[in-house]
């Protein structure tokens, strides 16, 4: 057997992709409303462009960015502006959200297509990129112009397309890649061409063997693209540990992939710049996961931006009785909800819906009997153990001596805790006590 | 719609929202069950009264630690399965023919002075069975050093008083000890199956690789302290154990007896006593072999490894602080400094 490649360390949770692997990419009704947050990225967060009572159309920018790391909200129905104010977000905090009540028409302004879009030059790709509002689609959603604008100093040669979706339960990036592959190696193609890079890889692990397939038939032709079977290991799709699998590089502490001449992309987002570019699409859907034991029908959806996740659960059946918790997101990373009545943004990957067979509660945890397990998968090649100790004993200038901010949060640590600490949480709460 | 996420009173708390089947319980049960082949020989070789000496073990220590928490207030954690292997491990570690509050005084000296008064499990400095093992080796020295002769079939119920393999070797070299047993494969055969005299659960070196092969494959312990251990105990037998100068012991009669399997594989392998990173570990393992051969070959004890074990575990914390794991990204950093 050939060896696969990956980084080191990392877990193997139960992946459970079977509930919504096999599913087809299908749209989402029409919303009636939407409540699009001005800031659904990292950065500065748009300013609304609009007022109470604006009729606005499908594709018309309502929110504009605020400097260079942000990025435009578009409005993804049409309709009339009912409301500007805070609402609840994914990420549990509330955030300014402009509220448009659908006419129903869904009439789009026109979008200024580009059929010969390989002969654009690298700033116009750039320039349609940030107009189109185009964020990372894998979760963390840094404005995706942004990371293709490396200073100057930075040489980059290689970009990396990731599709490892190491996050159990979701699908969304499987499902594209089976059904779009074509259009997500145009993507990358864009994105080479804009940092002007000769080399292109696709990372995606092996439990996806259709779309290792289609991504392969995709990229004939193309001498400069690679697709790499990555070993199915969470977080095999960080990014630190995409490029170790697929270039071997080692992206230095407290660095940037660009550090090691690298950017990577998600391929929702290699799609949406290949749609934005070619059509002049703005990015105003994704495709979301709705999976889990608690919920009816697990699918993959195309969703409008802003579109409700009751909505979209509704659409998906329903809730099960035995439903505990809905998180935003994959099981590992993702966001546990306290209401449904938040907006699908351009990060959500998903919407997981565990029931009670599938939840472990971490109330009840014990002291740490410093059985090294955390150690032993920490892909950071931390010491977790100590760092959940420091920070529940308050000793937080101890946690950061000890490399506290070169943890990303995957959890592999609290996963295989056999005390179930919660160790992302202690350490969370360590970083909110200490400057970087 | 708010009222239905109330109707299903969702859960929030913070990633990750799935976790693994490992539990403390699950491999502290796991290790109990791994000694059961050294159990299951001890009383073979030592008759009724090896169960009774265990037996009363883990009585001791289970109802100790429970009798402790109730009276504080504090949830009881003897479901855990660690009080009863501190007792198992105990009474593994007794000499076959001690009268009844001995167990009992070891087992309450492990669980409430060791593990209880400093926090519990996960806070204790030192292995609880090790100190509880030495606290009753220097207050009753003569009790805790009467050796009964194997037996075999279950039944001795008053055998005869005898040496052990490290004792003989100690007082009388090791041609003597070889004539004891016949010829060397036979001192090899008998150690190796634990026909011969020593604490309850550390003769039989079979029984003992047969528990740790489990451990081993459910990864609950690594092949760093044992291998280091054993391999250092071995390399200074052969270098040091010899009659004839340098280089001229026997690595595998020192590896075989008294109780190095036993603690290499079991107890110096505890998680809250020995270091957590690897590295570390094979550094502990190192230091328990070098002292537990000085104790032997110059030390006034016979056998050293309680002790070395024990010395070791002082450092534990120290080991681990010295031995960083390489973290993700360091390389690229150090040759930046330098720079």
């Amino acid at each position: 057997m050939s060896k696969t490649a990956t980084f080191e360390r990392g877990i193997h949770p139960k992946y459970r992709k079977e509930l919504a692997a096999g599913k087809s990419i299908t749209q989402a009704n029409l919303p009636q409303r939407i409540v699009v947050p001005v800031s659904q990225h990292i950065g500065a967060p748009a300013k609304p462009e609009v007022n109470i009572g604006d009729e606005v159309k499908r594709g018309q920018v309502i929110g504009s960015t605020t400097g260079f790391v942000s990025s435009p909200v578009h409005s993804s129905i049409s309709g009339k502006v009912t409301a500007i104010a805070d609402f609840p977000t994914s990420v549990g905090k509330m955030v300014q959200s402009i509220v448009i009540e659908s006419d129903g028409k869904d009439e789009a302004i026109s979008f200024k297509e580009h059929p010969d879009y390989m002969n654009l030059s690298a700033d116009e790709i750039k320039t349609i990129i940030k107009d189109a509002g185009i964020v990372g689609m894998g979760g963390a959603a840094f404005p995706t112009n942004v990371k293709l604008s490396p200073p100057k100093e930075k040489t980059i040669d290689t970009v990396i397309i990731n599709g490892a979706e190491c996050e159990p339960y979701l699908t969304a990036d499987h499902r594209l890649m089976v059904e779009h592959p074509r259009e997500v190696v145009e993507g990358l193609k864009i994105i080479m061409k804009s940092l002007g890079v000769k080399e292109g890889h696709i990372g995606i692990e092996e439990n996806k063997p259709d779309a290792i397939k289609a991504m392969e038939s995709a990229i004939s032709g193309e001498a400069n693209i690679k697709v790499w079977p990555l070993e199915i290991k969470y977080p095999q799709g960080a990014e630190k540990m995409l490029i170790k699998a697929v270039k071997g590089r080692e992206v230095p502490s407290k660095g940037l992939p660009m550090d090691v001449g690298v950017v990577v992309q998600n391929v929702g987002t290699a799609l949406a710049v290949y749609e934005a570019v070619r059509f002049g699409k703005p990015l105003l859907e994704r495709v979301v996961t709705v999976t889990g034991n608690g919920i009816r029908e697990p699918k993959n959806m195309m969703v409008r931006i802003g579109t409700l996740m009751s909505d979209v659960i509704e659409q998906c059946g329903g809730l099960v009785d035995g439903a505990v918790k809905v998180i935003s997101g994959g099981p590992m990373m993702g966001f546990a909800q306290w209401t449904l009545d938040v907006p699908v943004v351009k990060g959500t990957s998903g919407i997981l819906v565990l029931a009670e067979d599938e939840y472990v509660s971490s109330d009840q945890y014990s002291a740490c009997i410093r059985c090294g397990s955390c150690i032993d998968v920490c892909p950071m090649g931390l010491n977790p153990s100590i760092l959940s100790i420091y920070s529940e004993k308050g000793f937080y200038e101890d946690a950061k001596a000890n490399n506290l901010f070169d943890c990303f949060e995957c959890g592999s640590c609290a996963y295989v805790c056999p005390a179930k600490r919660p160790m992302v949480q202690f350490i969370r709460l360590a970083k909110s006590q200490v400057k970087p | 719609m708010a009222t239905e996420a109330k109707a299903h009173e969702l859960i929030v708390s913070v990633s990750p929202h799935v976790r693994g089947q490992e539990t403390v319980a699950r491999i502290m049960w796991t290790v109990n069950l791994s000694l059961l082949p050294a159990f299951i020989m001890s009383v073979y070789y030592f008759g009724p009264l090896a169960a009774f000496v265990t037996g009363l073990c883990i009585l001791s220590a289970v109802l100790s630690e429970h009798i402790y928490q109730t009276s504080l207030k504090k949830k009881s954690t003897i479901g855990d399965g660690s009080a009863f292997l501190t007792g198992l491990l105990l009474g593994l570690n007794l000499p076959p023919s001690v009268p009844f509050y001995i167990p009992i005084v070891g087992s309450v000296i492990a669980i409430v002075i060791t593990k209880l008064l400093f926090g519990g499990l996960g806070y204790n400095v030192f292995n609880p069975a090790l100190i509880g093992r030495a606290f009753l080796l220097i207050s009753f020295p003569k009790l805790m050093t009467i050796w009964s002769e194997p037996t075999a079939q279950f039944v001795a119920m008053d055998a005869k008083t005898t040496a052990t393999p490290l004792g003989v070797l100690k007082e009388e070299g090791l041609a003597k000890l070889i004539e004891i047993f016949g010829d060397k494969t036979d001192l090899y055969m008998s150690l190796l199956m634990g026909s011969r005299a020593g604490s309850l659960g550390e003769t039989s070196a079979i029984a003992l690789l047969i528990g740790a092969a489990l451990l081993l494959y459910r990864g609950y312990i690594t092949w760093h302290i044992p291998f280091s251990f054993i391999a250092t105990v071995g390399v200074m037998a052969w270098a040091f154990g010899g009659q004839a100068g340098l280089f001229t012991g026997d690595p595998l009669i020192h590896i075989l007896s008294g109780g190095l399997i036993l603690g290499a594989f079991f107890m110096a392998t505890d998680y809250v006593t020995c270091p957590s990173i690897r590295k570390g570990q094979i550094i502990f393992g190192i230091g328990c072999g070098a002292i537990t051969m000085m104790i032997r070959l110059k030390g006034g004890f016979p056998e050293g490894v309680m002790f070395a074990i024990l010395l070791m575990n002082c450092f534990a914390p120290l080991i681990d602080r010295g031995v960083k794991s390489k973290k993700f990204g360091a390389v690229k950093e150090q040759k930046e400094q330098k720079k």
